[in-house]
Order: structure tokens, then sequence, then C-alpha cells
């Protein structure tokens, strides 16, 4: 089958809930990121599939906004590894389970 | 387009991306993680966007990877695996994927084929990001400073 | 005038052989479909590139012992064949019959899966490279981008060899040298930077054709002429020793201190593939050096044209190779800590610079103002670094003893 929008966007829509999975399913801090960086590079990929399928004139902003979003990423990235290395270092778990310190 | 391509692209990268979200070892999930950015690339290759695949290795495969395995490295405990897994995530994540489904399959101005383009050349994507892009350029620059001295200043350990 | 002619469509013919070779070859499938003809043509240009350097890194290895050894005042590796050039056979022959020990508890398929891609990524680095007159393998437009996108992948490899050792001097090693990777690849892109500004595209083959033609009529327009060009290319060269983990910045392979950092559990054919991607690696980083600041395969002067182009990319870097060698020889290793010091206090300042003379001189309109402003910028910045960062009041002087 030639592939069609429809076709990419069921892709898209299948990673998105892959990252999903790994961000709501499992217990560890690095696993909800990299959930997180799935459901990002996959929303990415829907703005360069809509850009591609346009109709003419053709605008480049999806590739635009696909790079900015790469870049925003690994800014998240690298804050979000930062954050789980100074979690450790104080509670020395990185079990998202055991941080409830805020209880009510 | 070819679809072979496709067909293959698109089973390994969902493949990689489950085993990046299933797996019980933590750095065989960051691995397959990385293979399934690979992938992510092909399909930007796939739809004519190079210099984005390009950005896209460069800055997930030799960047995000490379912190997550080294956070990975740094928070160790014994036994490295994960504890537990939240079987209602997959409920949420199906309900989700088929919400998406639906509303994909209800529009039916999505099913078009490929319309042929010209070619997005990496000097076509400089002219627009220093002319209609600028400002967010600048800001992107601005938040990506602000994460780094954010990112040194969460790890900096004090010499006290 | 009318006898230069038939010397030149031979040196023409000469030049495009490779090109018509292929063609050649292609001939045979005439009548197959698009992607076969595609394939076939790609399939074609990985094997020649393969062949070629393969056979260069057998003969490198063996001519880097033997220079190193007359360096170091005696003969290398002399007793397999005339003046042991065939010492590579003898290698190979050892390095395929060693035992493949791996580690009872190291993770097999990331064991496995190390040196496989650290090779992979050296040899795709290797595609994008121009080698001769319409002689690029792939030519692709961000070709620059895929160099260091490829190169980036590396850490991840070495990674992936220091962790699946179950080996804690592997991950020592491994950290220490993907710090030193990743400190590296800043100054390494930067100084790519003013090339790409002055030329206005990523591609090999645009900046190829922009460093031809001679002014004066005999002096090649090659960026490392320029003094912009000239602290580029030094500090691109420096970043490459880097980047391959060549002396003296070898930290991570360093016997005496770390055993062989992350490839200390390989042994055999899985080791040989580390060498392997070494070499390699070497191989691309000097080949794009010549292709950003030595004018690819352009000659250096208009009388000597005749000779092919690939031959003058090939001698240009068997230069560059030697001076890797040679550095290799005469320095020794640097610690840790001084590699960072070097990378973020000053190389990388040094390569901002670079970008800023680049854009003097070429919004001077490359004219004698141009060339003395950024040479003025470049230079004044080099000595306020040296001077800001010098080292030498902080140690005692030495005092000598003798023996009486």
């Amino acid at each position: 089958m030639t592939p069609t929008l429809q076709l990419f966007l069921i892709i898209s829509a299948a990673l998105f809930c892959v990252g999903l999975l790994a961000a709501l399913s499992r217990r560890h801090a690095i696993f909800i990121l990299i959930g997180i960086e799935i459901m990002l590079a996959a929303a990415g990929l829907n703005f360069i599939a809509f850009w591609r399928f346009a109709p003419p004139p053709h605008q480049p902003t999806g590739v635009m906004v696909a790079i900015f979003a790469i870049a925003i990423a690994a800014a998240e990235a690298a804050v979000g590894l930062a954050l789980v290395i100074a979690v450790y270092r104080n509670y020395r778990t990185t079990n998202v389970d055991e941080l409830d310190q805020l209880k009510g | 387009m070819s679809s072979a391509a496709f067909i293959v692209i698109a089973v390994l990268t969902l493949a990689a991306a489950l085993a990046a979200a299933t797996l019980p070892k933590l750095i065989h999930a960051a691995l397959s993680f990385a293979i399934a950015f690979v992938g992510v690339a092909a399909f930007y290759f796939l739809l004519g966007a190079e210099f984005v695949g390009l950005v896209q290795v460069f800055v997930y495969i030799g960047a995000v990877a490379v912190l997550i395995v080294f956070t990975i490295l740094l928070t160790r405990r014994d036994p490295e695996k994960d504890r537990g897994f939240n079987w209602g995530g997959v409920v949420i994540a199906l309900a989700v994927f088929g919400g998406l489904l639906w509303s994909i399959f209800e529009t039916p101005a999505l099913a078009v084929l490929a319309p042929t383009i010209k070619p997005l050349t990496v000097k076509q994507i400089g002219l627009t990001l220093m002319t209609d892009y600028i400002w967010p350029l600048q800001c992107v620059g601005l938040v990506l400073t602000a994460a780094l001295i954010g990112a040194l200043i969460l790890v900096i350990e004090e010499k006290s | 005038m009318a006898d230069r002619f038939p010397s030149r469509q031979v040196s023409a013919a000469v030049d495009q052989i490779f090109i018509q070779a292929k063609q050649w070859l292609l001939a045979w499938l005439a009548g197959a479909p698009d992607w076969v003809m595609q394939l076939a043509s790609a399939l074609i240009n990985i094997a020649m590139l393969l062949g070629f350097f393969l056979t260069l890194f057998a003969a490198m290895s063996v001519l880097e012992r033997k220079i190193l050894g007359r360096i170091q005042n005696r003969y290398g590796p002399n007793r397999v064949g005339p003046f042991g050039l065939l010492q590579p056979a003898a290698d190979g022959i050892k390095m395929l019959i060693k035992e493949d020990i791996v580690p009872a508890r190291a993770d097999k398929v990331v064991h496995f899966a190390a040196p496989i891609l650290i090779a992979a990524t050296a040899i795709l680095a290797l595609g994008i490279i121009p080698y001769g007159r319409n002689m690029t393998p792939f030519a692709i437009d961000g070709g620059i981008l895929f160099f260091f996108a490829v190169g980036s992948t590396t850490e991840l490899g070495v990674f992936m060899a220091g962790w699946g050792s179950n080996n804690k001097f592997s991950m020592l090693g491994a950290m220490r040298a993907i710090a030193q990777m990743v400190s590296y690849e800043l100054p390494l892109i930067i100084t790519t930077l003013p090339v790409v500004m002055v030329v206005g595209s990523l591609s090999p083959d645009a900046i190829v054709t922009a460093q031809g033609g001679y002014s004066l009529g005999f002096a090649p327009r090659w960026f490392a002429f320029t003094p912009w060009g000239a602290a580029a290319f030094i500090l691109f060269f420096i970043s490459g020793l880097v980047e391959s983990n060549r002396t003296p910045f070898d930290v991570p392979e360093g016997e005496s201190e770390i055993v062989a950092g992350h490839m200390t559990e390989y042994s055999g054919f899985k080791y040989a593939t580390f060498f392997l991607a070494e070499y390699l690696g070497m191989f691309a980083i000097s080949g794009l050096a010549v292709t950003l600041f030595l004018g690819g395969w352009q000659a250096p002067v208009k009388v000597l044209e005749v000779i092919p182009s690939y031959v003058w990319f090939f001698l240009k870097l068997s230069v560059l190779l030697f001076v890797f060698i040679w550095i290799r020889g005469t320095l020794p290793r640097t610690r840790v800590d001084q590699v960072m010091n070097f990378a973020w206090k000053f190389m990388l300042p040094m390569a901002f610079t670079c970008v800023i003379a680049a854009a003097v001189w070429h919004y001077a309109g490359r004219q004698l103002y141009g060339w003395l402003w950024s040479l003025a910028v470049v230079a004044v910045v080099y000595f306020a670094l040296s001077r800001l960062l010098d080292t030498r009041r902080k140690f005692a002087p030495r005092n000598y003893r003798f023996a009486e």
C-alpha cells in the first residue's frame, strides 16, 4: 500500500501510546522520562507528516516546529535527568512510588 | 515513497519503542530507545525532511541517549530491575490509542497521497529560521542556556 | 598549444577512471528497474570504499609501527615479508584465530554489539567525503551534519563496550572516554562553522568547489591559507586527535593507567574491530579536514592539475596521517583534567574567535583590509588566552640536582 497520511498518523499515534504506556506503567523515574521523550518524538513525526502531505503552497512550518521541538526536548531531558540525580542523592531511591513525603 | 521501506521502518520503530517501554532491565530499555529514534529519523528521511532526520540522530541519539545511560549509571542500586509494572497504564494507553484511531478514521480529508514537492534544502531552512522564526530561535537559545545552568546547579556537589 | 590537448584529454580520462569503471559495471544491468540500479550503484560505491579503506588500514597498521620505530631509533616490524610490509597478514591471522573470551557475567548482547556499532559509525562517516572530481560516494545536502551526527553516535557504542564488560575498569575507562569525546565535539563542530558560513552550504562538494581557483595566478584559495582557516584547521586537527583517542589524548586506552579502558574485556576479532574503528575514525577526520581546509581534491598549482584528483586527495590524506603518527611518537600523554581544561578554557573560546574572524574576513569583501582584521582578531584572542591561562606561576621553579 502506498503510504497515505492516515497511515503515518496511525504510526505516530501508536508511537505516542507506547510512550504513554512507558510513562504511566513504570515506576522508575528514568523510564518515565524515556516515555516522555518517545511521546515528543511521536508528536514531531506527526508534524513532519502533515508538512509533507500538505497541499500547495508549501510552507516549511512543520519542519521548523519539529526542529524546535527536538531542541526543547533535549533541554527538558537534561533538566529532568538532573532532577533524577538530585533526588537519588537525597532519598537513595528512583522509585517514584516512594517519593511521597508531601502526602497528606 | 516506497511502501516496503515504510513497513520495515514502522515495524522497527514500534518494536523498539515497545521494547523500551516493557523491558525489565533498564540499560536494555535505554538502548532500544536509541534504536527507536533511529527508526523515527528514518521516517523523517522517508518523508523528505533530511535535515530534521540528521538533527534527530545528532540530538537524541548522540546526546539524550548518552545522558540517559549516564544517569542510569549514576543512580544504580542492586537489583537493577524495575520492580512492578502498573497494568492500569496499559488500559489507559489502549484507550487513548482507540480514541486517536477513531478520530483519524473519522476525518476523510486525511486519506490523501503525497503530493510531489520540491525538496527542502538546508539553505531554505536557514533562511526561514533567520527571517520568519528569528524570535523563536532566540528564545530557544535562552531556554537551552537556562536548562544548562539549571541542570548544573541541580547536580553540583558543594565542596564543604 | 595544440599538442597539449591530447594530454589534457588523457588526464581527464584518468581522473574519471573510477566513474567510467562503475558506469561500465552498471551497464551490465541496463534493463533492470530503477530501484535495482540504485541498489547496485550504492553497493558498488560501498565495495570500492571498503576495499580502499581496509587496504589503507592494513598498510597503516604496519607503517605506523615502522615510523614510530624510526622516531624511537629502532626498526619497526621487519620480519614478515620484505621490510616487514606483510605484517598485516600475520596480524590478521593472529586476531582471527584467537579465542573469543566473553566474561561470564557480561551482558552478551550489549558486549557483542558495541564494537560493531563503533565500527559501523566510523564507516558511515567515510561515505560523504569527496575523494575526487565527481567521486563522492553519497552526496547529500547536509553532508557535514551527517558526519557529525554519525560521529556522536560513537559515544553510545563506547558506553556499551564499557558497560557490557561488567568490569569496573572498563566502566571507568568508558566514562573517561565519553567525557573526553563529548568535550571535544564542541570545538570540532564550531571550527567547521566558519567554513560552512563562508561557503554557504553544508555539502562537502560545494565546500571543495568553493576552494577552487588561484588568487594571484599561483596561490590556491584553500581555507587553510587564511588567518581564520589556519587557526580553525589546527583546532580541528587537535579535536580530531582527541576524537580518535590518539596520543597525546589516549587516556581511555592508556595501558599504564587503566589497562585498556573500555576495550579490556575484548579479545581476538572484537579487539581488532575496535582497532579498525579507531583507524577508520582517523581516516574520516583527516578526510574531512582535507575537504574543509585543504581544498579536497584540488591541485595546489595549476600546472600540476594533470595529476588525477583522487591522487591529490590521497597525498593530502597521507600527509595528515603522517602528522598523526608523528605527534604520537613525539608527545607524552596528557592527564585527564588537563584534557578537559584545554577543551573548555582554550579551545572553545578560540573556536568562537575563528567564527568571528571568518565573518570579518568575509564581510570585508576578502580584501587586504579583511585579511589584516581577521588576523588581528585571532592573534589578540590567542595572546589574551595564553596570558590568562598561564600556569607557570602556579608551580615553584625547578631546581636540578645532578650526581657529583
